[in-house]
């Protein structure tokens, strides 16, 4: 939760009042609020933190973050289903305390 | 040089640890404020590249590991009431409370949901306007900007059945805290990118001025750290005590302007707690007294609370650099990331994660000639 992740804006649109985009994080798609970053144009990169994009950013940066966050686990972390780890992890504890 | 070519780019991974190991005469104590900053050097094996005597310390920066016990309790308190839809960023799921974690209270019945965004939980208060929906505000600079423009969303939209439960912290008093530690051994900071994104870098020439030390803006992958190490070993050398901004790409000296405008607005700085270090003055914001009818400690009576940590677990010491995560006894043994004691292990950005996740299990080794400790 604490990283921020670099995404490509691809659609942007007011919604409830709110200046908001559709962002691509390396094939996650995400809506995010743009109301800080309000001349952020689509094509261009942010920083994007709990969706919200907090600063721009040049591609060849946000594309290498990118890689590395993936090649880390970082964007799985960031995008999967906390319930199935969360879940996971509970099942095994509880087995080892059985056990 | 084990990892190294693990690197991005190895070349200049070494060129950049060759201009280390040329400028270091004499031990140095450098801490890395974020956890996400923690991860990369423990993943890629940063402190073991390093020349003797150059010694990273784990900071406090890790929002899920600080919030203290007490608002944890108020979560689970408030989850578990009926009526209540609770909605949490995953990673606070399995952080342990006094008696159970939000994960054990949607397993007894609360209506407990993960989103990736506060403003998914103002919708969830839109589609459901006969609950109360409660969000869990936690978080340093980074994320109060997001959580700021919720609750004025909220306000804007006329959505009255939505709050917050804040406790937010800020950086730069932690560092503060942490200078004027008599256990200090801090003397140089690689300060949190991100957080700088937002609040820009006008708040840290002080500090770095007030406390002669050296304080290095960087960011989180393996380059970022090792040139902000490189640019903090250089000034303390020099017996220099500058702000150096070396995340440019990421970070201006304003920051995001109209996002410090919403949190001037929405918050109020208050003394807060930190788990595992007490309270530190003006280090944490709360909703202002005009956003107050959105605070969920105002909405909800979650007074009352008696809190209890283990007593094995020393992440208090391990927030504060005073410990490396597997210099505590219960690491890796009765704590681990199934089945842990503190907030340190079960955070994806804590310290004793990371050293757990990377197999640091090994007691550290003696120290080496260069030992920091031995400076005096």
């Amino acid at each position: 939760m604490c990283l921020a992740v670099p995404g490509r804006v691809m659609e942007i649109e007011e919604r409830d009042g709110a200046r908001m985009a559709v962002v691509d994080f390396g094939g996650v798609v995400k809506e995010v609020c743009l109301e800080y970053l309000p001349d952020l144009r689509v094509g261009e990169y942010a920083i994007v933190h709990v969706g919200f994009a907090l600063q721009r950013l040049d591609e060849e940066s946000a594309r290498r973050t990118l890689e590395l966050f993936a090649e880390l686990g970082l964007l799985q972390e960031e995008f999967g289903d906390p319930w199935e780890a969360a879940a996971a992890a509970a099942a095994i504890a509880n087995a080892e305390v059985q056990g | 040089m084990k990892y190294l070519e693990e690197f991005q780019n190895p070349e200049l991974a070494r060129g950049l640890l060759e201009d280390i190991r040329a400028t270091v005469t004499r031990p140095w104590a450098v801490m890395e404020v974020c956890g996400g900053q923690t991860h990369t050097i423990i993943r890629h094996g940063i402190d073991q590249l390093l020349p003797d005597g150059i010694e990273l310390i784990h900071g406090p920066g890790c929002p899920v590991c600080v919030t203290p016990l007490e608002v944890i309790d108020k979560a689970m308190e408030i989850a578990g009431r009926p009526g209540v839809i609770f909605c949490s960023f995953g990673d606070m799921l399995r952080v342990p409370g006094t008696d159970r974690d939000l994960f054990r209270v949607r397993g007894e019945g609360g209506d407990v949901r993960v989103v990736y965004s506060p403003l998914d939980a103002l919708r969830i208060a839109r589609e459901n306007p006969q609950r109360e929906v409660v969000f869990f505000g936690i978080g340093f600079e980074t994320t109060a900007p997001p959580n700021a423009m919720t609750v004025h969303q909220a306000r804007k939209q006329g959505i009255t059945n939505f709050s917050m439960l804040v406790s937010h912290v800020l950086v730069p008093p932690a560092i503060e805290a942490i200078m004027t530690s008599p256990d200090c051994r801090v003397q140089g900071f690689l300060a949190a990118g991100h957080v700088c994104s937002v609040m820009g870098t006008e708040e840290y020439p002080q500090l770095a001025e007030r406390h002669r030390v050296p304080i290095v803006v960087t960011g989180f992958e393996p380059l970022d750290i090792l040139e902000g190490i490189r640019r903090t070993v250089r000034q303390l050398e020099r017996g220099e005590h500058t702000v150096e901004n070396a995340y440019q790409r990421a970070v201006r000296p304003e920051g995001n302007p109209a996002a410090r405008a919403m949190l001037a607005d929405v918050f109020e700085v208050t003394d807060r707690a930190w788990r595992g270090i007490g309270v530190i003055p003006r280090s944490g914001w709360r909703l202002s007294e005009r956003y107050r009818e959105y605070d969920a400690e105002h909405r909800f009576d979650v007074t009352g609370i008696t809190t209890r940590e283990s007593g094995l677990c020393r992440s208090g010491e391990v927030l504060q650099g005073l410990i490396k995560p597997n210099q505590c006894e219960a690491f890796g043994t009765t704590c681990t990331p199934r089945n842990p004691l503190g907030a340190t292990m079960v955070s994806s950005e804590g310290a004793c994660a990371a050293y757990y996740l990377y197999r640091r299990l090994a007691a550290p080794s003696a120290p080496s000639a260069l030992e920091v400790s031995s400076v005096g």
